[in-house]
């Protein structure tokens, strides 16, 4: 009995390690990579390659007073940045990193990230709302309306991939895919010949759903000034950008196993942990990629591109391997 | 102050947009009536930096009134210096030796491709996209390392003299502007190619904030403002000043009146500005900098007195009514940020905020030109 609660605390301790620690450094890669495509050092004067910048943004961070805006609603503002940050670290529990290192494996496990990911809606209509701020409610009404677009279609290429597979367990997802990359989802195959659209679509998706470049219409801030957590300071802010990146972490890890065949390696040599923070590490980086190329796009033209394009496209690719399933 | 806020479904809300916004570029406010992210009714409300520059004309002598001029718009400094020196030596009726006119024209084209770029730059910020930035500012850093060289400044030039220039160009300033213009026609391929081609960019200007050539009229808009807008008008052909006449360059003139014909204005008058400088630099003739004839305490006779320029925002104008003293009677800046910002509240309405913004953000706003 002690025993697994013991696993449990451990397996727990480690997922907040690891969501923290990656939020941490990836702030730091994104600004250094960033700098690399501005042409511009960026930090680099604290520790080696500017590698201590993360923690004492921490601390400094930390050791700001947390304000709280007269006339915000008080529990509302300052629920809203914990629940920025613990969906995304719940969501790790169930990733499996490999065969063997997960925390807890789950046979909904898709469903549970999915269920997870929605919550991050919810931190940032609280976070809005609360804040007594016009910027702060119009960014978070933006940002919910795009989550909610978002997320249709990038469930139902989830569905799509969970039918092909026959599973919702990340695991089961993940070894159906193994032995060389012709084996992946990305490619089609027999019951699905649309999988690299829907490749695209998922990626697009946790674009979104992450509110990155070119869709950050929640902290736009060249208009709403910094979007919903306009009024947040302090950790309160930290966590929300933690939770960003957590979050970004998440989507890519999730795209790896949907997709990319998880911990598979392309060419059936040494299987392994490795291979599957390779691909996510390569996923995050083509999100920051992106976010320092594009411009942000309008409103309108997001939801647009979600109701009219993305989610037609998908629910044919549904309906297709619905019926190929059934035809093989 | 806890009052829960109590909404109906016709209320309208006040936005205050500024004085301390990112989009705004300066301390510029705009009360907003929004009705969800549309906007309703907009005022531009001005004077949060108004450092009475007009007055100072009046108080100070002409040549203690120069450095006054750079401080308009801290981006194109040198064209409004220009059209207050041209003023003032056309009244006192000082010429100017032609090498004087020809730098003068060369570094003021400098300025106008380093103040453009600063938009380029700016403007694809407020839409989102952080690294042309960075790329526009690396080139700009070019020019102000070169007139730095020349003008002793980087941004707050005082430059010209009545009659001439505090200094010459040296071989260097045109070794340098040389080896410029190649690279920065390189640049601009570089950034038709990341910006201009961007489908996001495209969907984000095309047809968006339609200025009309009547609305140009009625506010007095000038400028790339006006040329997005099909009015071909540049001070420089139709009222020509300086050597202007001297160089063959075309007026860019776009019939969309949208925010992408404003952009492509700009980017093009970048080019034409390349062109005058490349022609400048070839016939740059030698002699005197500084005119031999010139009074040390400059009066202007009595009179009323005009000068007009095409700075990089648009029609520049310096009206000095003079009671034949040695400070102006009274002097009248018309600044042409100035009148383009008042299109955008009759523009404005019924846009999306961000499209506004966006709008905003094209009509290249100098806040510290406007409140002069």
């Amino acid at each position: 009995m002690s025993l697994t609660l013991l696993n449990v605390i451990v397996a727990v301790v480690i997922a907040i390690a690891f969501a923290a620690a990656n939020a941490a450094y990836l702030v730091w890669a994104e600004r250094r990579g960033a700098a690399r495509i501005q042409r511009r050092p960026g930090p680099n004067i604290n520790g080696p390659f500017g590698l201590l910048q993360p923690p004492l943004d921490g601390i400094k961070l930390m050791t700001k007073q947390l304000m709280i805006p007269g006339g915000a609603d008080k529990i509302l503002f300052m629920v809203a940045p914990v629940l920025a940050m613990a969906p995304a670290i719940m969501s790790f529990v169930t990733i499996p990193f490999s065969q063997g290192i997960a925390a807890h494996n789950m046979e909904i496990g898709v469903l549970m990230i999915f269920a997870f990911a929605s919550m991050g809606a919810m931190a940032t209509l609280f976070a809005g709302w609360g804040s007594r701020n016009k910027y702060a409610v119009m960014a978070s009404v933006r940002a919910v309306s795009q989550n909610v677009s978002y997320e249709i279609p990038m469930l139902i290429t989830a569905i799509t991939v969970v039918m092909a597979t026959g599973s919702m367990d990340l695991k089961t997802i993940s070894l159906a895919q193994a032995g060389g990359f012709w084996h992946w989802n990305i490619f089609p195959s027999l019951h699905s010949p649309l999988m690299p659209i829907s490749f695209i679509i998922f990626f697009i998706c946790s674009l979104a759903e992450t509110n990155r470049a070119p869709f950050d219409l929640g902290e736009a801030e060249s208009e709403l000034v910094a979007g919903f957590h306009t009024e947040y300071g302090s950790m309160g802010f930290g966590l929300f950008f933690m939770g960003e990146y957590a979050n970004i972490v998440v989507g890519a890890s999730l795209t790896t196993i949907l997709f990319l065949g998880g911990w598979d390696c392309p060419f059936g040599i040494f299987p392994g942990v490795w291979w599957f923070l390779l691909k996510i590490y390569i996923l995050i980086a083509t999100f920051i990629w992106i976010r320092w190329t594009f411009p942000r796009t309008t409103i309108y033209g997001l939801l647009n591109l979600s109701w009219k394009i993305l989610i037609p496209i998908s629910l044919f690719n549904l309906l297709l391997t619905a019926g190929l399933l059934k035809v093989f | 102050m806890s009052a829960p806020i109590q909404l109906r479904p016709d209320e309208t809300f006040i936005l205050n947009v500024g004085p301390q916004h990112p989009a705004t570029h300066g301390v510029l406010r705009v009360k907003m009536e929004m009705d969800g992210e549309y906007i309703v009714k907009s005022e531009t409300v001005l004077g949060y930096i108004h450092r009475m520059h007009e007055k100072m004309g009046e108080n100070r002598t002409y040549a203690q009134y120069l450095p006054n001029l750079s401080r308009l718009d801290y981006l194109g400094a040198l064209g409004y210096t220009h059209g207050h020196v041209l003023a003032i030596e056309r009244a006192a009726g000082i010429e100017v030796p032609e090498r004087a006119e020809y730098i003068r024209a060369i570094t003021v084209e400098l300025n106008r491709v380093a103040s453009h770029l600063f938009w380029f730059g700016a403007f694809v910020m407020d839409l989102g996209g952080f690294s042309p930035l960075m790329y526009a500012i690396q080139d700009r850093e070019h020019i102000l390392d070169m007139l730095e060289a020349v003008t002793g400044a980087r941004l707050t030039y005082c430059y010209y003299r009545f009659g001439g220039l505090y200094n010459d160009v040296d071989d260097d300033f045109i070794e340098a502007a040389r080896r410029f213009i190649p690279r920065m026609r390189k640049s601009l391929k570089k950034y038709a190619a990341l910006v201009t081609g961007n489908i996001i960019f495209q969907k984000r200007l095309e047809g968006i904030a339609p200025v009309s050539a009547e609305m140009c009229r009625k506010y007095g808009a000038t400028g790339p403002v006006a040329r997005g807008s099909g009015i071909n008008f540049d001070v420089r052909k139709n009222e020509p000043y300086s050597v202007y006449p001297e160089f063959d360059f075309d007026i860019p003139v776009y019939h969309e009146c949208d925010s992408m014909a404003r952009y492509k204005v700009r980017m093009d008058e970048m080019e034409q500005s390349l062109r005058i400088i490349e022609q400048g630099l070839e016939k740059l003739p030698a002699g005197p900098i500084m005119a031999e004839k010139k009074p040390k305490n400059i009066k202007l006779p009595v009179g009323d007195f005009y000068q007009a320029v095409e700075t990089a925002r648009g029609s520049f104008g310096i009206r000095i009514v003079s009671d034949g003293d040695k400070n102006a009677y009274r002097l009248k800046l018309r600044s042409p940020t100035y009148s383009n910002m008042h299109l955008f509240d009759e523009a404005c309405e019924g846009m999306l905020i961000m499209d506004a913004l966006a709008f905003m953000g094209s009509l290249d706003l100098v806040i510290p030109e406007m409140d002069r």
